[in-house]
């Protein structure tokens, strides 16, 4: 399953579907990081709203995006974990330390714009 | 094969997918809240990436569990792989032999109600874990 990366200014948006596997996610953190550095990014939003089960192997996917992603240089926020699978989340012991989240797609746009703002 | 068991062979990351998806249907169908069935969803979801990166292949198989006035569901992990050979160890958080995050099962163990585990070097592992309707 292919996930979609729109390309909104500097920005970089990918929307994450619920049914991703494995496969799909390490694609993915390829496609992005290579999607960065063509378009010289400055930030991507990972949308997960969709998803309804973040694993061991998601939550280290996204976190490993977001690491390669500051390596160049660029901002990732994720955006839309739901309810119960922050809960699930937090009874697994799967942390996203490091790596900014916020409510939804709006929020995320927000938080980059006030914080490219702060760095113009 | 028993009324009411749902069984899905694990081969491929694919099926990680198929079974944790068959495991929130099933939640969904017996009136589990949203959030149980994330929690199933996402118990099935780490036993069957276990499975795939310990074993290669086994089989996961859902089913409708009652006890005196109440429902809920079991799920048996199963696989012929090389088992385990410190169970104790296994349980402790941050513990992989796979380079993975090495929160599986005493993970999964904090998101059910149920948790047991039969494994022996060279026998394969069993883990069967149950979760109650609140």
């Amino acid at each position: 399953m292919e996930v979609p990366i729109l390309k909104q200014g500097a920005v970089l948006i990918a929307t994450f579907q619920a049914a991703l596997s494995d496969a799909d996610l390490n694609h993915l953190r390829m496609g992005l990081v290579q999607q960065v550095v063509k378009f010289r990014s400055r930030a991507v939003i990972v949308d997960v709203t969709a998803m309804d089960v973040m694993d061991s192997f998601a939550s280290r996917t996204l976190r490993e995006i977001a690491h390669m992603i500051r390596l160049r240089g660029a901002e990732t926020v994720i955006v839309g974990i739901q309810p119960e699978v922050a809960f699930a989340m937090v009874q697994l012991g799967l942390t996203l330390e490091g790596v900014a989240t916020a409510l939804d797609l709006e929020e995320g746009l927000a938080y980059l714009t006030q914080k490219f703002k702060n760095t113009d | 094969m028993r009324a009411g068991e749902i069984r899905v062979a694990i081969n491929s990351d694919q099926d990680i997918v198929t079974a944790r998806q068959k495991g929130r249907a099933l939640a969904i169908e017996l009136g589990f809240s949203t959030g149980d069935a994330t929690l199933v969803a996402t118990a099935i979801s780490e036993l069957a990436r276990n499975i795939v990166s310990y074993a290669r292949k086994g089989q996961i198989a859902l089913k409708t569990v009652h006890a005196s006035n109440r429902q809920g569901i079991s799920i048996v992990a199963s696989d012929s792989g090389p088992g385990i050979r410190d169970i104790h160890q296994a349980m402790r958080d941050g513990f992989s032999t796979s380079g993975s995050l090495g929160l599986g099962l005493p993970g999964v163990r904090r998101l059910m109600d149920e948790f047991e585990i039969v494994s022996e070097p060279g026998g394969g592992t069993i883990v069967t874990v149950k979760k109650w309707k609140q």
